[in-house]
């Protein structure tokens, strides 16, 4: 799940679909300037901040880490923090849905959900709910944390990276990820993402490796 | 609780003042409870383009200040009810939510009158006092302007950026508030003169991403006069 490739430069990683294929669901439009001005924003900042710095050639996941400092944050981490998380969230996102989304959970995560919720609906509408009460800015998380499906929230740019669980899922909520086709209608969005775009084969490999990590 | 709702405060003043009946009885604790409601604007919606676009603001004004209001009045009458049912736990629950919501609600109130047409004195710089207090305070209004919309620029995720007046030290400067915080959270001494919004809902649908342009713009359509009269009556 690493965004950065290249020893040098972080590279601006494309999401695995079509800048057009979410339509209509999540137009094009929608796409080119999520992804191509906000993601790509974040990404040309973040190498002009790291070059001729210690951080220069590390992998997204490294610079995070070694910044955040278990707590005790670097100097140079709250100028690039939130372009650091932005990239690793973003990369999720695009990757959190797929063409032809929603529909239901299978294997492990179906069984894993109604252990914890009871039901996939009662899961999705705790899901639901934390997007629409993330105020301001930020994002809603399904997680793997002890054995469990957890739902989470984080304002701004925060990351499951310094926190405790494993990201399965996540729905960007900051406005510019709907504005331009819902406006101001974030439970119309954050529905449609459920219905339409949300992609549970994702969700099955990130649990897949979040169990082994654990192990 | 509906009998509550309809005996007024003067009419239980009274009651009380010509020693009639005692009315507490207990059944319940005679209070109004206030519901807010959207201010209307005082220009059309297309009053202020270019620099705001007139679809940005009914969307802003119609859906986002509306919603806040709405969710405002829902949070308070849960939250006259959890007190009335002595729910201590649902009391400081309901926090959040009067704080987003009411913080919205002022927030937005203060923003529709600190916006003016250009052909009503938008985008005037202010003269008399606040002009002076902005001179020594930032050395100029251009200085001012400058360094506002780079706090505005720079504020990560939702908030305002507003010019201040600080009531104890009797100068002005510039806070940032995330989310809808309004601006006495950061100190019960400071005074709103001019407050602008920089959620992305504010510019998205006319400015995209670039925050930056929507802030050299809406000094065009900035109501000075407002943030004068603002000082003026805190400042005497």
């Amino acid at each position: 799940m690493s965004s950065s490739s290249s020893p040098v430069q972080l590279e601006l990683k494309a999401p695995p679909y079509p800048l057009d294929a979410l339509e209509p669901y999540m137009s094009q439009k929608t796409l080119e300037f999520h992804w191509g001005k906000h993601h790509r924003g974040y990404v040309d900042n973040l190498n002009k901040q790291i070059v001729g710095t210690d951080l220069h050639g590390l992998t997204l996941e490294e610079i995070i880490v070694k910044s955040y400092n278990n707590g005790n944050p670097l100097p140079t981490f709250n100028n690039a923090a939130q372009a650091w998380f932005s990239i690793w969230n973003h990369d999720f996102f695009w990757s959190s849905m797929k063409p032809g989304g929603g529909g239901r959970p299978s294997g492990l995560v179906l069984e894993l959900i109604e252990r914890e919720f009871g039901s996939v609906e009662a899961l999705l509408n705790e899901f639901k709910q934390a997007a629409l009460t993330q105020f301001g800015s930020g994002w809603a998380w399904l997680g793997y944390k002890d054995g469990k499906i957890v739902v989470e929230k984080t304002a701004n740019a925060v990351n499951p990276l310094v926190a405790d669980y494993h990201p399965l899922l996540t729905v960007d909520v900051w406005e510019h990820a709907y504005y331009l086709d819902y406006q101001n209608r974030r439970p119309d969005f954050v529905s449609t993402f459920i219905e339409n775009l949300l992609s549970w084969d994702a969700v099955s490999e990130r649990l897949e490796e979040a169990i082994a990590k654990a192990a | 609780m509906a009998f509550c709702a309809l005996v007024s405060k003067k009419a239980l003043g009274s009651a009380l003042r010509s020693g009639a009946a005692d009315l507490g009885s207990g059944l319940c604790q005679i209070r109004r409870l206030q519901t807010f409601s959207l201010p209307d604007l005082s220009y059309d919606y297309g009053a202020l383009e270019p620099a705001i676009s007139g679809e940005i603001m009914k969307i802003h004004h119609q859906k986002h200040h509306q919603a806040y209001i709405t969710n405002y009045n829902k949070a308070l009458e849960q939250l006259d009810e959890a007190i009335q049912k002595g729910d201590t736990s649902k009391v400081v629950g309901l926090q959040s939510a009067i704080k987003f919501n009411g913080g919205g609600h002022i927030n937005h109130s203060i923003f529709w009158k600190n916006l003016a047409p250009t052909n009503e004195g938008g985008g005037e710089p202010p003269k008399g006092a606040l002009g002076w207090a902005i001179d020594a305070d930032f050395g100029s209004f251009e200085a001012l302007v400058q360094k506002m919309s780079s706090e505005g620029a720079a504020l990560q995720g939702s908030g305002w950026v507003w010019l201040a007046l600080d009531k104890e030290l009797k100068k002005v400067r510039i806070e940032t508030t995330a989310n809808q915080d309004p601006l006495v959270t950061k100190g019960l001494h400071l005074v709103p003169l001019l407050g602008i919004d920089v959620w992305e809902h504010a510019y998205y649908l006319q400015y995209k991403n670039v925050r930056p342009d929507y802030l050299k713009n809406i000094w065009k359509v900035i109501n000075w006069k407002h943030a004068s009269d603002a000082f003026d009556g805190e400042a005497a």
